[in-house]
């Protein structure tokens, strides 16, 4: 198959379907008379400094947001959310799945001058990917080489089977590519490029001004003709969030990301004409809200009482209320964003039923006492966002109507971890489960039994299940998709029967935008991605 | 001499004071739970144990509290703040890049809120229980209850958004690159907000010190004498009155320094203002020992100096005070 022929389809697709969604958000404006402007300067909020900004050895949307235009990855997600590539052309899987080809775009160098090679990308995926980066050690964990036959082929080995849809699509996230020649000499967590990174993507690192400012300029050897438009990026630090909106409004940004601003405001700049307030563009970000029961807690290992609690709350009316808009009813721990992999809403389901609810509970033996109370829990919601803040009061209210009485205990986001993921010093937890693409990559640590101790978001709940535990590493390994589906459906209707985590609410990332900003929000990641082609129009 | 004397006493005075802060604070931060690689994997948005465990060993958290308690304090008596574990530098440059805006906000906030607060007190102390006592008593309550987050947000609503005259929030204009004068200006133009939002709480309070102390002072002795020497009013206020109702003025600025420090957090945070407040606060939350430490070193002593120029001031305004010593 003629791997590049197909990706230029891909592109001439993506740039179709870019003009006919900028459209729909809005109609008013004939986008496609208009011709990108060169220049300007893009003005971003940024809500919580990073560490480092080398997104090869750390995945989260802080440091796609800046990392993610300096340095680029192999494959990204078009406007279909499918692969397509950038710095691979194309890939080829051997039969067995235990080889994986990547060819690589040729003519391409680093800020610093020098050519992109395959031996970059060898070196990245052994020593970051596979040895440093989140969910990257999981999911190369039986990547056992990578030959570079040609300085433009990279061949990655697997001990056992890798299927390549899997990769794909675990790549846009897990799979930016570092310079060998600037890390092949020390720690490579300790590297002063980490803070001034260098790549081959479309803007090159000026300069961090801690608590204060990022600033990125065009690539002028970017390696896509006439690319980029801006001359300039700037991320302004803004911890407040509503001083974040209030520099919206004095024209200070063009762009708050990833619910950056309080549901408030976004609801009241929803209807100022100057900004588009919308989901668009974060359907690879999607998240659910969790409740997450500790089996070590007697009552909560009995089943009924699971079932009881998840009856107990009243899930639409939260969302109505409190989320609006930006949030929907979940069914299970795969959204239904995701086109692959979503099974429907057939595994079981927990509607509103108080009557129920204490049934079940009576059932289980856990009877009302003289003062109305059946048992007490304590409840530690992560300090994330305002949305789980909310969700914990209403668990809390749901919770004593049934004769739950339940104590929330606050943390910053320090002592959350620790407390549930190294101590299980909760009964209840709350947080988000952020789903990344593909199930094998995000979801399925939070349900396989054998997690050590003080790993954040994996199973630290104290279930052991032979079924699903099975279910999960023949997914992990399954080349055929068909069949990888089905396995995941399994999965799903296993994880509600069973319900070690209960992920009740669906959500995607609000994004607050000037509408000055052409072609923005054209990929489910946008956020993240490499921002090539945005424009500022006058 | 006497004044070199007591400066050597105070500032001897201050050092057991500064390390029972800082240790006091050091063992506060270990009763919070998780620490600086907790706070790091929840921004990672997970990792594993074993990375953890390496993590740990390479900041030293695996050491006992005493052990680490005691490798900060002997680094520190070689005046070696340590290594910030967010920021990736050593503390000493972390806390310098971030002193400048904190330094220039207090004391401007400091400034305006004396001088203004002398100003609005002595009118309405002269008025007393006239219409400019009463409007200004009332003012000044009003910006006493009000939260200065709050002031802050509504001073960009009114400034920056809808009059546009004033920017909303950070220390410089990143756009343009400018040197000397401009520069000067336009930080100072940034700086307009943040310093009335945060002075304005300690304006009321001075105007009412200064208020109280002026009416006090009126009613002596010795303003009666001068009054019946016949000097004019306005002489007997600013020769007789006012030096002497200072001194409660000067003890509140000396107090007030550690409480604005306090203050700035907020007002960095509204203002996107790179200062120390926020700073401190980002170190907790990262549970970035060192650098908190470091911070509370440093405003430890500014306080200290803050109120040790408050003492040589005093012995300036009432000569007494340095010959007792």
């Amino acid at each position: 198959m003629d791997f590049s022929r197909l990706e230029i389809n891909r592109r001439t697709a993506l740039l179709t379907s870019a003009a006919i969604a900028a459209n729909v958000i809005n109609p008013l404006r004939a986008f496609a008379a208009e011709t990108p402007r060169k220049g300007g300067v893009f003005k971003v909020h940024y809500g919580a400094e990073q560490r480092q900004l080398n997104p090869s050895i750390q995945a989260s949307t802080g440091v796609y947001i800046i990392g993610g235009k300096i340095q680029e990855a192999l494959i990204d997600l078009d406007a279909a959310g499918k692969p397509v590539g950038v710095l691979a052309e194309s890939w080829e899987s051997s039969p067995d799945g235990k080889t994986i080809t990547f060819k690589l775009r040729k003519g391409v160098t680093w800020h610093d001058g020098k050519p992109f090679t395959s031996a970059d990308v060898a070196f990245t995926a052994m020593n970051m990917w596979k040895k440093i980066l989140n969910y990257g050690t999981t999911l190369q964990l039986f990547l056992t080489s990578v030959d570079t036959p040609d300085a433009h082929t990279a061949v990655f080995n697997y001990e056992r089977p890798m299927p390549l849809d899997l990769l794909l699509r675990a790549l846009p996230d897990l799979g930016y590519v570092s310079a060998k020649h600037l890390y092949e000499n020390g720690d490579i967590r300790q590297n002063p490029v980490n803070l001034a990174p260098v790549g081959t993507g479309p803007f090159k690192f000026v300069k961090y001004e801690r608590g204060q400012y990022i600033i990125a300029d065009r690539n002028e050897n970017y390696w896509r003709p006439n690319m980029p438009y801006l001359d300039r990026i700037v991320w302004r630090v803004i911890t407040d969030r509503s001083a974040a909106a209030a520099q919206l409004e004095a024209g200070d940004l063009h762009y708050s990301p990833f619910s950056g601003l309080t549901i408030s405001d976004m609801a009241r700049l929803g209807k100022d004409k100057r900004f588009i307030v919308s989901t668009k563009g974060n359907e690879g970000n999607a998240r659910t809200n969790t409740l997450e029961f500790n089996f070590r807690t007697k009552e909560l290992a009995d089943i009924k009482v699971r079932r009881a609690i998840a009856h107990a709350i009243n899930v639409p009316f939260f969302i109505d209320n409190f989320l609006g808009d930006f949030a929907k009813l979940g069914t299970g721990p795969i959204p239904s964003t995701s086109t692959d992999f979503y099974p429907g809403a057939d595994a079981p389901q927990y509607p509103y039923d108080k009557a129920k609810a204490n049934a079940l509970l009576d059932e289980a033996g856990f009877k009302k006492g003289a003062d109305g109370k059946r048992f007490s829990l304590r409840l530690l919601p992560a300090p994330w966002g305002e949305d789980i803040s909310l969700w914990a009061t209403f668990v809390q209210q749901s919770l004593s109507e049934v004769g739950i009485p339940v104590e929330v205990v606050r943390n910053d986001g320090g002592g959350f971890l620790k407390q549930v993921y190294s101590d299980h010093a909760f009964d209840l937890a709350t947080g988000w489960h952020q789903y990344r693409n593909d199930p094998a990559v995000s979801t399925t640590v939070w349900y396989r039994s054998g997690q050590p101790a003080g790993a954040p978001w994996t199973n630290q709940w104290g279930w052991t299940d032979p079924t699903i535990d099975k279910i999960i590493d023949s997914a992990a390994t399954e080349l055929d998709p068909v069949k990888r589906k089905a396995l995941y459906a399994d999965f799903v209707t296993r994880a509600n029967t069973e319900l070690p985590v209960w992920m009740p609410i669906e959500q995607i990332f609000v994004t607050v935008i000037s509408t000055k900003a052409r072609n923005h929000s054209n990929t489910p990641r946008w956020g993240s991605s490499t921002w090539h082609d945005l424009w500022l129009a006058e | 001499m006497r004044i070199l004397s007591l400066a050597g006493r105070r500032l001897a005075a201050s050092i057991p004071t500064l390390l029972l802060i800082l240790i006091g604070v050091f063992l506060l931060l270990q009763f919070a739970p998780g620490d600086t690689v907790d706070a790091m994997m929840a921004q990672m948005g997970g990792g594993d144990a074993a990375t953890a465990k390496s993590l740990r060993q390479f900041y030293g958290l695996d050491l006992s509290v005493p052990a680490q308690l005691g490798q900060y304090l002997w680094r520190l008596v070689r005046l070696d703040l340590g290594y910030s574990a967010i920021y990736g530098k050593p503390v000493t440059t972390v806390i310098l890049e971030r002193l400048p805006p904190t330094i220039l906000l207090m004391t401007a906030s400091l400034s305006f809120a004396f001088f203004a607060g002398l100003v609005l007190g002595v009118i309405a102390a002269r008025g007393v229980n006239k219409w400019p006592d009463t409007v200004i008593s009332t003012v000044g309550l009003i910006f006493y209850a009000t939260p200065s987050f709050w002031f802050g947000l509504m001073a960009i609503m009114v400034f920056s958004i809808y009059l546009q005259w004033l920017p909303a929030g950070g220390f410089e204009d990143i756009g343009a690159v400018q040197t000397g004068l401009w520069r000067t200006l336009d930080i100072a133009q940034h700086l307009v907000l943040p310093t009335l939002t945060l002075g304005l709480i300690f304006l009321a309070i001075y105007l009412r010190i200064m208020r109280a102390s002026m009416l006090e002072v009126l009613n002596l002795d010795f303003v009666r004498t001068a009054r019946a020497k016949g000097l004019d009013e306005t002489r007997v206020v600013v020769r007789h009155v006012l030096r002497n109702a200072l001194l409660p003025m000067v003890t509140l600025i000396g107090l007030q320094a550690g409480t604005m420090l306090g203050g700035s957090v907020v007002v960095e945070s509204v203002f996107s203002l790179p200062g120390l407040g926020r700073l401190a606060y980002e170190s907790v939350v990262q549970r970035d020992l060192n650098t908190l430490l470091g911070i509370v070193f440093v405003s430890a002593l500014l306080v200290i100096a803050v109120n040790f120029f408050v003492d040589m001031l005093y012995a300036r305004l009432d000569p007494r005070i340095s010959a007792e010593g």
